[in-house]
């Protein structure tokens, strides 16, 4: 990590990476990019870069585990060792650990896991290269995995995130902002339903701040989801335009 | 009392598709008097009832299902199959040798063994219980010839087309013995290696532009071409 610059976000609101302060990262997504899966879905949001496998529904291992009235569903986040700046140990850490669970029960609420009982879906997050935010990235690439693979959900989640740095609030941290700034507040979302399903905060804002950096994250998300649904359709739209000439 | 999409749209999970006096079909989900759509797929109505038809959907096992499985597993008095669905599908001894089945006479690896492929139909199923298999019916069985190919489930009436038109077309050109498990696995029998391609193809196309239209046109087309260019190179 460098010197702290002395500023974040300069008097015209421009900041370090010379973004706007409600200006998103460029996003790509794409779905269908693993065959042996039965879902898939790759996002590069920024610099992030994460594949996310889904497996299933398919019989609970081990079998303990499987739910009698409902499916399980099973995550496992995991950053390469190339994945940042200083090699990561490929075994999972208490943060992968944590996040794994937390993007679980993100994703949790948009399924209908009462159809399946005593199966299990299995999601696989591998974080290829990180620069912050990979949390937000991993809920939108899982979420279109899922629905890649033709599990039934409510609705498609995106998160997205705001924070404070300096003294502005701002949307979708990247890397050096989330460690040098004020605050980091991730949502997800389901945006048709209206329903936060992920709400967390780091660092400390004011209740004002934090309306503002809520209404921020959800606006973001949004326009995420706008972007996630496009991918989904273009897997079958390319075929259609194809065949149809 | 509005529909928010059009025929044969194509629809993402999430998408609201109608409100007010409406039932939910399949895929489909009602939230007080909005109906939304579970899977992405293709919107349609059908009186008071929105449907969508499913692109991608995992097989459910139903009760009269014919089904092509994999054996996986010789137990003590049956055998474990593997039916592509998310459960496996139990085969009773009993149920194939058509006699009292004794453990002590009977070794059951020889009748059925791990990576054996059968069409069986499904017996029984419900939400507590695993699929139960039976092979006790003509045309059901051991599968001794052919090739095997997987489609997603929501296809196959795809390609059995209206009343059969696809299918028995497809037959008729390629002269194939043609078996759709309803579970998406699909037995490809024919005279030689050439005509089971020819058909595999034709089903493979079929799976991948199942939402366009005009298909049953562009697959006649593309099997006449292929049988023109084989009867060429036969003759050369």
């Amino acid at each position: 990590m460098s010197e702290k610059p002395e500023k974040l976000i300069d008097k015209k609101g421009i900041r370090l990476d010379g973004r706007k302060a409600d200006e998103l990262r460029p996003i790509k997504l794409e779905v269908g990019v693993i065959p042996n899966a039965d879902g898939s879905a790759y996002v590069e949001h920024g610099k992030n870069k994460i594949l996310v496998g889904v497996y299933g529904p398919r019989e609970m291992h081990p079998k303990h585990l499987s739910q009698s009235d409902r499916m399980v569903l099973r995550c496992r986040y995991h950053m390469a060792p190339f994945s940042v700046q200083e090699r990561k140990s490929p075994a999972p850490s208490r943060r992968e650990v944590e996040l794994s669970k937390v993007i679980k029960e993100s994703l949790e609420p948009s399924v209908f896991t009462d159809l399946y009982p005593r199966s299990g879906i299995d999601v696989f997050i591998e974080v290829l290269q990180a620069d912050g935010g990979t949390r937000c990235a991993s809920i939108t690439a899982a979420s279109l995995a899922i629905a890649d693979a033709g599990i039934p959900l409510r609705d498609l989640v995106v998160a997205c995130a705001a924070g404070k740095i300096d003294d502005t609030v701002v949307l979708d941290l990247y890397d050096a902002e989330d460690k040098l700034g004020v605050a980091d507040v991730p949502v997800a979302l389901m945006p048709n339903l209206n329903a936060v399903t992920l709400l967390q905060m780091d660092g400390i804002l004011t209740p004002g701040e934090f309306e503002n950096a809520l209404n921020m994250a959800i606006e973001g998300c949004k326009k995420i989801y706008a972007m996630q649904k496009e991918a989904l359709r273009a897997k079958y739209m390319t075929v259609k335009e194809e065949a149809e000439e | 009392m509005p529909l928010f999409f059009e025929k044969k749209q194509l629809v993402t999970p999430g998408d609201l598709l109608a409100e007010g006096d409406y039932l939910a079909g399949e895929n489909t989900y009602i939230e007080g008097n909005k109906v939304y759509a579970q899977r992405i797929g293709l919107a349609d109505s059908e009186n008071k009832r929105v449907n969508v038809v499913a692109l991608r959907a995992i097989y459910v096992p139903k009760a009269g299902d014919v089904v092509i499985g994999t054996v996986t597993e010789v137990g003590f008095n049956g055998w474990t199959v593997d039916i592509k669905a998310p459960y496996t599908a139990i085969l009773r001894a009993s149920d194939v040798l058509s006699r009292p089945f004794k453990p002590q006479n009977d070794e059951l690896s020889q009748v059925l063994n791990a990576g054996d492929l059968i069409v069986a139909k499904v017996a029984s199923y419900d939400r507590a219980h695993d699929p139960q298999l039976t092979v006790s019916e003509p045309g059901l069985g051991k599968i001794t010839r052919g090739q095997i190919m997987r489609v997603t489930p929501t296809k196959i009436p795809r390609v059995i087309g209206k009343k059969g038109s696809m299918i028995s077309m497809i037959k008729q050109v390629t002269d194939c013995q043609i078996i759709l498990g309803v579970n998406g696995v699909v037995l490809v029998t024919g005279k030689n290696p050439e005509d089971e391609e020819l058909a595999m193809m034709a089903i493979q196309k079929i799976e991948a532009e199942s939402h366009t239209t005009g298909l049953t046109d562009r697959i006649t087309q593309l099997l006449k071409e292929e049988k023109a260019k084989m009867e060429e190179t036969k003759n050369e």
